[in-house]
Order: C-alpha cells, then sequence, then structure tokens
C-alpha cells in the first residue's frame, strides 16, 4: 500500500511539473478563467436578463467554473495521450511500479489543477461583486460537488486520451465533446428559452445538475430551481449521482483501455 | 548453470509481419552478448520482451532466473533499459528524471538524490542536469537514457541501439562508459546494426536477420567463417605478368582493375605474406606502390551469412 501511494504521489508530482512548464496547458487554468469571467460578465452579462431581476454576476460564477473545469479537463486526455506515444510511457512499464499510478497520478495532478483554477475563478468572483451566503459548509460543499465532478470527467477524458492516436487528435476529440458538454448547459444563460429540444437536453445535462447545485448551497440566482426535470429540483443529489456513474463507468474502462493500449 | 538471460524459441508476430520467428539466446552471467542484425531483423521486438515490455506469441524467456511473462515484476526489479527511443521526460531535468526513475523503483528520496547526483558525475552531465532534457544534445539524452538505465545497479543491463543516431565522437564516448560498466560484473545484450560495434564491444555476437539466430560466436570465430583474408595490391604501372606472379600466393581468381593498376584476389592470411609477395613482384621486375592484406570485417561475415549486406537493408517496420 506505501509502495502504490509513494508510486502516486511521483507521479502526480511529475504531472504538476510538466503543467507547471507546459505554457498552454497552464493558461487554460490560470489564463482563461479570467478571461471568461471578464469576458461573460461584461460583454454577455450585459445582454443577458434573468428572471426575477437577479444579478449576472453571482449567477455567473458557478455557471463559470463549470464551463473552466469541464474544458480544462481536456488536459487529461492531451497529458495522457502524450505520454502514451512517447517513449516515457516504456520507462514507467519497464519499472517495478504500480501499474494504475501512470492513471491515478494523472487524474489527482488534474484534480489538484481543478483546485488552483477554482480558487481563480472564485477570486475572480468575489472581485466583481459574487458571495456565497450560505454559510462555510454550504460554500465549501458547492466546491467539493464541482471537484468531484471534475475529477469524475477527468477519467472520462483518459478513456479519450487513451483511445487518440496523439496529444494533438486528443485535443481535437477533447474538444468536440467537451465544448458542447459544457456550453448546452444552463451554466451560462437560463435554459428557459432555449428550443425545447435543446432545453431537454441542457436539463438532463450533468454540467446543468453541478452548476445548479453550487447556485443553490451558494444562494445565488437559480433559474433552474423553476424547471420540473428530475435533476433541476434535486441539483445536489443528481451531481453526486452523475459523478459516482461517471466515475464507475470510465475508471475501470479507462485501466481497461490503458492495459489493452500497452500490452503488445 | 543456467545463464543469466535465456530465451526458447520466441515468435512474435505483428498481423502480417514475423518479428521474431523462432529466436534462441542464452547470455551467461557477466558477459556481453551483441545482437547485430538489420533494421527490421526483430532486434528490438527481442529486446521488448526479454524487459517485458511485450509478450511473446511463444517460446519462454527467463532474465536473471525470472520467466518474463510470469513473474514480469521480478525482472523489472533486476534490469536496467535504455531503449531505441529516448524514455526519458523531456519536460524534466535530468536530475528529476533520474530521481523520478529512482523513486519509483523503491529507493528513499535521498538515497534517489544521492544517486542521481552520482550518475550525472559519471556521465559528464553534472552541469546540464538541472536543464529541461528538452534542451539537451542527442548525445547527452543518450547518456541520461543510460543513466536512467543503471539508477538501480541492475545486475542485467539491455541496451538497444546505443549509439544509433551518434556522431563519432559520442559514439566512442558511449563505448566507454559502456565497457565500464561491464568491467563489473553487469551482464549486458546490446543491440546493434553498427558491425565494428559489436566487435569492439561484444564478447559474443549472435547474428539475428529475420527473426532469427542465424549464427553465433566470437568475432573471430565469426570472421573465420568467411574464410580468410583479401589481398590488394597496387602497382606502379600495369605489368603483363603481374598476375601469374600473384598466383601461388593467392586462393581465388585475381581480379585486376581496368587500368591493370589494381589486383585484388583472397588469401589465407598468414604472416609474412605481404613481405613474400613485394619480395616476388619485385624478382619478377614489377614495382608495388602498395600492398594490403585486409582481415574480414564483420560487415563481410554479415554478406557471407545472409547474403545481403548489413548497412544497405532497409527491412520493414517490424519492431514498432
Amino acid at each position: 500500500m506505501k509502495r502504490r501511494l509513494r508510486d502516486v504521489s511521483v507521479l502526480t508530482v511529475r504531472n504538476l511539473v510538466h503543467i507547471r512548464r507546459e505554457p498552454l496547458q497552464l493558461s487554460d487554468v490560470t489564463v482563461q478563467p479570467v478571461l471568461f469571467t471578464l469576458l461573460f460578465a461584461y460583454v454577455f452579462g450585459a445582454g443577458i436578463v434573468l428572471p426575477h431581476h437577479g444579478s449576472y454576476n453571482s449567477f455567473a460564477i458557478a455557471g463559470l467554473l463549470a464551463l473552466n473545469l469541464t474544458t480544462s479537463s481536456m488536459g487529461t486526455a492531451v497529458g495522457l495521450s502524450t505520454d502514451l506515444s512517447s517513449g516515457v510511457i516504456d520507462r514507467f512499464r519497464s519499472l517495478p511500479l504500480w501499474r494504475p499510478s501512470v492513471l491515478v497520478g494523472r487524474s489527482l495532478a488534474d484534480l489538484l489543477t481543478a483546485m488552483l483554477c477554482t480558487t481563480i475563478v472564485a477570486l475572480c468572483g468575489l472581485a466583481i461583486g459574487w458571495r456565497p451566503d450560505r454559510g462555510v459548509l454550504h460554500t465549501v460543499a458547492g466546491f467539493a460537488v464541482f471537484l468531484l465532478f471534475s475529477y469524475a470527467v477527468s477519467w472520462y477524458c483518459a478513456c479519450l486520451g487513451i483511445l487518440s492516436k496523439g496529444p494533438e487528435s486528443a485535443q481535437g476529440l477533447g474538444l468536440i465533446v467537451l465544448f458542447p458538454l459544457a456550453f448546452v448547459s444552463n451554466a451560462m444563460v437560463p435554459t428557459q428559452h432555449m428550443p425545447s429540444v435543446l432545453r431537454f437536453i441542457a436539463d438532463w445535462n450533468p454540467v446543468s445538475a453541478v452548476t445548479s447545485a453550487a447556485r443553490q448551497l451558494w444562494g445565488n440566482p437559480n433559474p433552474s430551481a423553476t424547471i420540473g426535470a428530475w435533476p433541476m429540483q434535486h441539483p445536489v443529489t443528481a451531481s453526486l449521482v452523475w459523478s459516482v456513474a461517471l466515475l464507475v463507468v470510465f475508471a475501470p474502462l479507462a485501466a481497461l483501455l490503458y492495459t489493452r493500449r500497452t500490452t503488445d | 548453470m543456467a545463464a543469466t538471460i535465456e530465451a526458447h524459441g520466441l515468435r512474435k508476430r505483428f498481423g502480417a509481419t514475423v518479428a521474431l520467428d523462432g529466436l534462441d539466446l542464452a547470455v551467461p552471467a557477466g558477459s556481453i552478448l551483441g545482437m547485430l542484425g538489420p533494421n527490421g531483423a526483430g532486434k528490438s521486438t527481442a529486446v521488448r520482451i526479454l524487459t517485458t515490455l511485450a509478450t511473446p506469441d511463444a517460446g519462454t524467456a527467463t532474465v536473471a532466473g525470472h520467466d518474463v511473462v510470469r513473474e514480469a515484476d521480478a525482472v523489472r526489479r533486476s534490469i536496467g533499459v535504455t531503449a531505441q527511443d529516448a524514455t526519458v521526460d523531456d519536460i524534466l531535468s535530468g536530475r528529476q528524471n533520474l530521481v523520478m526513475v529512482g523513486r519509483l523503483s523503491g529507493r528513499r528520496r535521498r538515497d534517489a538524490h544521492a544517486r542521481a547526483r552520482e550518475l550525472l558525475a559519471q556521465f559528464e552531465l553534472t552541469d546540464a542536469g538541472d536543464r529541461m532534457v528538452k534542451e539537451y544534445s542527442g548525445g547527452m539524452r543518450r547518456r541520461l537514457d543510460l543513466a536512467a538505465g543503471l539508477v538501480t545497479r541492475p545486475p542485467v543491463l539491455f541496451l538497444d541501439e546505443p549509439t544509433t543516431g551518434l556522431d563519432p565522437t559520442s559514439r566512442v564516448g558511449m563505448w566507454n562508459v559502456i565497457r565500464d560498466l561491464v568491467a563489473d560484473g553487469t551482464t549486458l545484450l546490446l543491440t546493434t546494426q553498427y558491425l565494428d560495434e559489436a566487435d569492439e564491444l561484444a564478447d559474443r555476437i549472435v547474428v539475428i536477420d529475420h527473426g532469427r539466430a542465424i549464427s553465433e560466436g566470437t568475432a573471430a570465430e565469426l570472421k573465420s567463417q568467411t574464410g580468410g583474408a583479401r589481398l590488394e595490391v597496387t602497382l606502379t604501372e600495369a605489368h603483363a605478368n603481374a598476375a601469374s606472379t600473384l598466383a601461388p600466393y593467392v586462393t581465388g581468381a585475381i581480379h585486376p582493375s581496368h587500368d591493370g593498376l589494381r589486383l585484388r584476389a583472397p588469401v589465407r592470411s598468414e604472416s609474412g605474406l605481404a613481405t613474400r609477395i613485394v619480395r616476388a613482384l619485385d624478382d619478377a621486375g614489377i614495382t608495388v606502390d602498395d600492398v594490403q592484406v585486409h582481415q574480414p570485417s564483420l560487415d563481410d561475415v554479415f554478406f557471407a551469412l545472409t547474403g545481403h549486406a548489413a548497412e544497405l537493408s532497409t527491412g520493414e517496420e517490424a519492431e514498432a
């Protein structure tokens, strides 16, 4: 057990060094959140009117977190795919280390970067007037819901990374899958005015459940609360169910795909 | 006593390509086996199987007494590997690479750092130790890769084409490093497509082609298989009696050049041969600029064994 923890922690640290030294990956979790916050708060926010005259900035922060965490989880796919297409994976495989530690180390490094991203978004939020006002416990719970979801999505991205031929195709694949997931949701706009098919997708999108859960826990404007769809009525439960389901499906699948990809 | 590296009837195919076709190997403890063959002969596949990176379709292999398939982890604990593609992490520094390998091999943090420092010094990388590997030259990268394979002081070492792509100076430097390694009893399997490299480093050489061993022996034994040396005589001016004068000393047909200035023929290498040839030509009134008796090179051996030249052969990419 101790050896496994050590293998995982060594590889986690190694991945963090990578992220720190790769400008593109680092900007995904540092510059992008700031950019998105300013863009949505001042460009889009000016034109979007919430039901019941809620503050768009207070509404937007949970959505921005969802947006940033979902799109930056592409880093998992790109990083893993880079490792798998370079010789370093042979080095790992010729060492007596715990096999899954390559995957676990990757997902933990991405969880830690997600925390950095979350901190930056929260600080941006505080700067533009966002306030969580249901106490410390609820505030922390809101962040926890996001991080759990982000961790679960990173296992899904791990599968994408293992399946793709190289870092470029991992990036492409991630873009195609993650952007609709992030945007066809209640993250940046209320779903009430979407066309009915899109609205149905958005209301059942896990990203919407997580965003709604955080808005509820933080006491922010949450127009989705009036929507009848089950996940919008029980957003916290729904987001936990989604996260656990993603983990249960994609973590073992990633392990299987990894074993298959590294066996010849 | 069983050999440290042993393989019996290894077979491996990738789709339609047969990479290994019943390879047998035995490397006694503390010796260097040079595995010689052109691109696509199956060398890398053999190394990948012996280092647990690939599983054979058929056949068995043991390294340091452990089965490479059933006891892969035990094998991994006894070996060091330097693969053909650099297996170091570009984004980390040289030092971070070595420390990481040390930690993943079970060393404590402090031991891993101490060993990294030692290896950086041994491979003349101390100054570059804290730079990203991305900025290293090809030779530095290879040295680091070799160092990474040595972190645990493994008793068995695999080097897959350790000097491919290096400039001549780095190549000789690498040879010296490898020689030092085996001086302290490491068992080494080395693959190469350079015949002089096998000649230079290996105790025994196994020549492989199309996935199987076609010959094995010491460099001298292999050379003797080509049946002798080559004589090359350069005359000052062409002479009608030159060929007939040489005839008693050679073992086959004499091939004169177009201008009649140069004559080539196979000879049996023996001491004083060149002297006697010069004297005979002199006695016949033929003046000589140059007489050379070439010992057969391993290139000649390879040609004699396989019917094709080692360096010209490209082969399919069977070693992916």
